[in-house]
């Protein structure tokens, strides 16, 4: 199940495992990329909270866990390379999994045509 | 506010341009090549930059001079046909109400100043007006900077003759029937040109650079990142109302007969920190690690906090984040090793002397 948040993360959940990254549209306004922090394994978080962040050339932006759980991956070899995050490579480039509490706190999130009609 | 548009908005999008609103105006910030790839194009070749928004401003009449010289510590008379002074508009504190250039041209003085401070520039102009001095706003005009190592190459390509032609020179050319007032001069640290023209003319001109095939168009993204790397100041971060001259590293812009006239605003207190050092100075600084430390983020040393960042992001030349802000005179040393006080906790952060990178300005 794919979903989209208003700040642009998507968020694929596969039975409890949630992977987390940020849709193509927020790569295209975000820039040349020079940074990038991901969250630690084991790390508890609650729905909202911000767990990463992309900083540009011209600004940072924090990344919100779309759901409560614990992070259980962290998809580090995007560091090696901040180039190859990319509007083509952004729905392929996870950043985090979750495993999550509670999937109702994904219901919030759009689907993926009301996403595109939000960004227009 | 309904945002303006310069005569190129059509232009920038046909090109690709990502449009974002500043100071009231739709800028490109950067077309689709990206900040970095813009800034580099312009640091190795040519960058093409519409800064239209900036207003200009023509003062003329017997008085114009006196009255420039109230409300600037510049020596105009010293400002001779032909040539550009970079000077600044004071209060009486000594604070800078904005920055800007001044050419003479034609015997009349021709001022470019920042976009959002245009109304506040225009009407502090027009309160300390006098009869002997005529002012025009041009808003029928469009005002291009073409920057880099190679703008002299691509002007003189399409026929300019630039004999003779140095820093901050202003000229009139004309290229194919286009009447052009160009300064040698800009915001880059690079070699570069300004260029006026008829707004109805600016599509043609830019196109014809274009065509040269050796010009990369540049949004403000990439104008932003090239003046914090050549440490000029952008009012609003490093000046404003409560800054001085003598804070930000403008000592060269207060004019030796000024100064001993000592008749321009605030000039008891620029003259006092001309001879004794102002409290903070304005320092170039390079944080440790790849993560650009931000405008707005306090400064320690030894837990104490005795600066603040005032613009902090990339810089694509030195391939690092880099900074300017203010640090204590007695800290504002190159080498000296403070702490940015970021979310996570303290970052090492070292002051260097500006410029980050040097100057290429023709001299001739």
């Amino acid at each position: 199940m794919l979903k989209f948040s208003e700040d642009h993360e998507w968020a694929n959940l596969d039975a409890d495992i949630c992977a987390v990254g940020i849709s193509p549209h927020a790569v295209e306004q975000l820039g040349d990329i020079v940074f990038v922090e991901l969250p630690d394994i084991g790390l508890a978080v609650n729905k909202g909270d911000a767990v990463a962040v992309f900083e540009s050339v011209k600004a940072a932006s924090d990344i919100y866990s779309p759901a409560g759980g614990e992070i259980i991956e962290v998809n580090n070899a995007l560091l090696d390379d901040l180039t190859a995050i990319t509007p083509e490579s952004a729905m392929a480039n996870w950043l985090f999994k979750i495993k999550i509490n509670d999937a109702g706190d994904l219901e919030s999130l759009m689907d993926e045509a009301a996403y595109n009609a939000m960004i227009g | 506010m309904e945002t303006q548009r310069t005569p190129l908005y059509d232009f920038h999008i046909a090109n690709g341009a990502r449009i974002v609103p500043f100071a009231g105006w739709d800028m490109p910030v950067q077309y689709a090549a990206g900040i970095k790839a813009e800034h580099l194009a312009t640091r190795d070749g040519a960058g093409l930059f519409d800064v239209s928004h900036m207003v200009q401003v023509e003062l003329s009449g017997r008085g114009a001079d006196a009255f420039f010289e109230r409300l600037t510590p510049t020596d105009i008379g010293a400002v001779t046909e032909g040539r550009v002074r970079y000077s600044m508009l004071l209060n009486d504190a000594g604070g800078v109400l904005d920055d800007l250039m001044v050419a003479r041209l034609d015997g009349r003085l021709h001022l470019v100043v920042n976009a959002g401070r245009a109304t506040h520039d225009i009407n502090h102009l027009h309160q300390n007006l006098d009869d002997t001095t005529k002012m025009d706003v041009h808003h029928d005009k469009a005002l291009l900077a073409l920057q880099g190592p190679n703008a002299a190459r691509v002007l003189s390509s399409l026929g300019l003759d630039l004999d003779g032609f140095r820093f901050m020179d202003i000229r009139h050319f004309t290229l194919g029937a286009i009447p052009l007032v160009i300064t040698r001069s800009g915001y880059t640290g690079e070699d570069g040109f300004e260029i006026s023209m008829p707004a109805k003319s600016a599509v043609d001109i830019a196109e014809a650079l274009l065509a040269t095939g050796t010009v990369t168009l540049a949004g403000l993204g990439a104008r932003d990142t090239l003046r914090l790397e050549a440490g000029l100041p952008l009012w609003g971060h490093e000046l404003d109302e409560t800054i001085t001259p003598t804070m930000a590293g403008l000592r060269f812009a207060l004019s030796k007969k000024r100064r001993e006239a000592a008749d321009f605003p605030g000039a008891n207190i620029i003259l006092d920190e001309f001879a004794n050092g102002p409290k903070r100075r304005l320092v170039g600084l390079l944080a440790s690690g790849a993560r650009p430390v931000r405008d707005g983020t306090n400064l320690l040393h030894d837990g104490v906090d005795i600066g603040i960042i005032t613009s902090g992001g990339f810089a694509p030349s030195l391939d690092r984040p880099a900074a300017l802000g203010f640090v204590d005179t007695h800290l504002a040393h190159d080498g000296t090793i403070l702490a940015a006080a970021t979310r996570g906790g303290e970052t090492p952060i070292t002051v260097v002397n500006l410029p980050l990178v040097p100057h290429r300005y023709f001299r001739g």
